[in-house]
């Protein structure tokens, strides 16, 4: 089974956001892989292991970015998580938006035929939430998108996602090729079932960190370096920022010394109770 | 051209509240592009819900088919694009529900269409405020394909008010292909509580309150106060609460008149989800605790001692009315 996990470098989320001539000020920024697509991967690699004894039995990891050289750097991450080979198509941020990223995958997936795709539900910087389901659209695939669980059967036809919902959890079953986009809870220890790994093996919480020999392993491990055109994409976006502006700060708050203050303050200056 | 086709989520014979605020959208748009607003309802026994959808707009289609039982993005995304297309429609939009984020960017990959997701303002016909990375910046675009499609912010715009003797007409369902998607079932968390992004009171939970049993009190203070009930997401992911109960940048997003942070140390994931709230209080032992810098009234103290005490002055207070 091929999976194929498309991923995107973020300015780290713990950074102060600055603002420098209308738009945000990345001149210092340190960049991560987004951490929804960090659990996309980790997600691709327990589908297709054994969690129990680490083997995997046939099957690839592809992920693919659309970014700047440096952008190779969260390729090599993934690689040294364990995907198998990565594609790097040179892209700069500002001038690409949703759709083009979706053009350029849907050519991507063309060519490489995945079985499935996952990836993360957002990316943390634009937040937009809209990759996954354009490119289903595009591709006419079905999708199921804030995944928080799947189970892929035996036969790996289809694969049943636990979608979280406003109301709770829905169980949505699509057949594959289809695309899944991932939500927090799908890195948590049974939150992804192969019918290989044992039902009762339990992951560490959270995605795993690379060894030491993975770290090694990801320096030798394919990465092919493409241009935008080599999928026939242009960078045409039509979704451009016009402007970046930092929200109203709140007003300073107070501490209050005990409880029944907090009440009288409750109820005669804010008039919340 | 320029009209607006809002897409409204309904429950039984009323439209959901959330489905308010996109009709608020929809008339800012709509007056933007000089159009009118066209409430769209799609599902099985939709055509209950449009005479109340006709209060809130001139124009309502109606497509209610039994192969539509189930919402499904891959059976609702094709229905939606159609119709913008019959409709003139150069805006379609839809609450930032969990519904409006799956359904929105497939109608957009149909239209090929650009979109604007989680939109707080309009700044013109085709540029759209939006919250970005985590809140932490606002980002205005402008989208300028044809039709765009949206998803406004429930948070950001108040529920339209009714005042519309609308025209109710029906359109067909086409041929449903759901491309062998299947909902198998749906675990909901049920309460008598009211829905977390509606409430004007919300009591939400934090790691420091150790354990699912220890969040009895604080719904008991909720229940004191019709609040609903939320949590961050150390509390949701240690199984002490349901996901659904989860505030923040990839939970909900909430702006109630009372919003109290117990025992939240106030990440800005979580901040995303509620720093629109009109009053915060924050309860947390650690006096350096970010949620202080963000909290209207903080107490600095434990929860233990807390919480007991202020569900006892409240009942003073409402004892006093
Ligand atoms: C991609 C991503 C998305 C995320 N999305 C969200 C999201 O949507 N929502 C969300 O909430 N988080 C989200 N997070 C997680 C977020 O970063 C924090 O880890 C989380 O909010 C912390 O939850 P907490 O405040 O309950 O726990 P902690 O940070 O551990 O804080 C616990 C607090 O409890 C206090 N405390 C302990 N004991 C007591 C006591 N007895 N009485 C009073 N106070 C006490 C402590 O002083 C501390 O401040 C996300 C993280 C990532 C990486």
């Amino acid at each position: 089974m091929k999976i194929l996990v498309p991923l995107k470098r973020v300015p780290d989320p713990e950074l102060k956001t600055k603002i420098k001539d209308g738009s945000i000020d990345l001149s210092g920024a340190s960049w991560v892989v987004n951490p929804f697509d960090e659990y996309a991967v980790e997600t691709a690699l327990r589908l297709l292991e054994n969690g129990e004894s680490g083997a995997r039995d046939g099957g690839e990891v592809v992920v693919v970015t659309i970014g700047p050289a440096d952008a190779a750097q969260q390729l090599r991450s993934a690689l040294a998580m364990g995907a198998d080979r990565a594609i790097r198509v040179d892209g700069e941020d500002k001038a690409l938006d949703s759709r083009t990223v979706v053009a350029v995958l849907q050519a991507v997936i063309a060519e490489e035929k995945p079985d499935l795709v996952v990836m993360g539900k957002q990316a943390v910087d634009g937040d937009a939430n809209q990759v996954g389901q354009m490119l289903a659209a595009k591709l006419g695939w079905p999708q199921a998108t804030f995944a928080a669980s799947v189970e892929l059967p035996a036969d790996k036809a289809t694969i049943l996602v636990g979608r979280e919902v406003d109301a709770g959890v829905e169980y949505k079953r699509i057949p594959l090729p289809g695309v899944v986009t991932v939500d927090l809870r799908i890195v948590s220890p049974k939150a992804v079932k192969n019918s290989v790994t044992p039902d009762s093996f339990a992951y560490g919480d959270g995605p795993r960190y690379a060894s030491l020999k993975g770290i090694m392993a990801a320096k030798k491990k394919p990465l092919a370096e493409k241009k935008l055109s080599d999928y026939g994409a242009t960078p045409a976006p039509v979704i451009v920022e016009k402007g970046v502006e930092l929200p109203p700060p709140r007003k300073a708050g107070q501490k209050v010394d005990d409880i029944p203050t907090l009440v009288k303050k409750l109820v005669e200056e804010a008039k919340a109770v | 051209m320029g009209n607006v086709l809002a897409y409204c989520e309904f429950g039984g014979s009323t439209l959901k509240s959330s489905a308010l605020s996109n009709l608020s959208f929809a008339r800012a748009a709509a007056a933007a592009h000089g159009g009118e607003v066209i409430a769209l309802l799609v599902g099985q026994g939709a055509s209950a819900a449009g005479a109340d959808a006709a209060r809130y707009a001139a124009k309502v289609v109606v497509v209610d088919d039994a192969a539509l039982e189930h919402y499904l993005a891959e059976t609702h995304a094709p229905i939606v694009a159609r119709l913008a297309g019959e409709h003139g429609a150069s805006v379609v939009s839809a609450t930032a529900t969990t519904l409006g984020k799956d359904l929105m960017p497939r109608v957009a990959g149909l239209l090929d269409a650009g979109m604007a997701s989680d939109v707080s303002k309009l700044a013109a016909g085709n540029q759209f405020v939006r919250p970005i990375l985590a809140g932490n910046a606002y980002s205005t675009v402008e989208v300028s394909t044809d039709v765009i499609c949206a998803t406004p912010r429930q948070t950001e715009w108040p529920a339209a008010e009714p005042g519309h003797a609308g025209v109710v007409t029906t359109a067909p369902a086409g041929d449903v292909d759901a491309l062998g998607a299947v909902v198998e079932r749906i675990e909901s968390s049920k309460s008598d509580r009211p829905e977390l992004t509606d409430a004007k009171v919300v009591v939400a939970g934090g790691r420091g309150m150790k354990s699912g049993e220890n969040f009895k009190v604080l719904e008991e203070l909720a229940d004191l106060l019709g609040a609903a009930m939320g949590a961050s997401r150390a509390a949701t992911d240690a199984g002490m609460v349901p996901a659904d109960w989860q505030v923040g940048q990839t939970g909900k997003i909430v702006a109630p008149e009372l919003y109290f942070a117990v025992a939240i140390s106030g990440a800005i994931q979580h901040l995303a989800g509620m720093k629109g709230s009109k009053t915060i209080v924050a309860i947390n032992k650690d006096p350096e605790a970010p949620i202080f810098q963000v909290a209207d009234y903080g107490v600095v103290t434990t929860w233990e001692k807390a919480v007991p005490e202020l569900i006892e002055e409240i009942k003073k207070v409402k004892a006093a009315r």
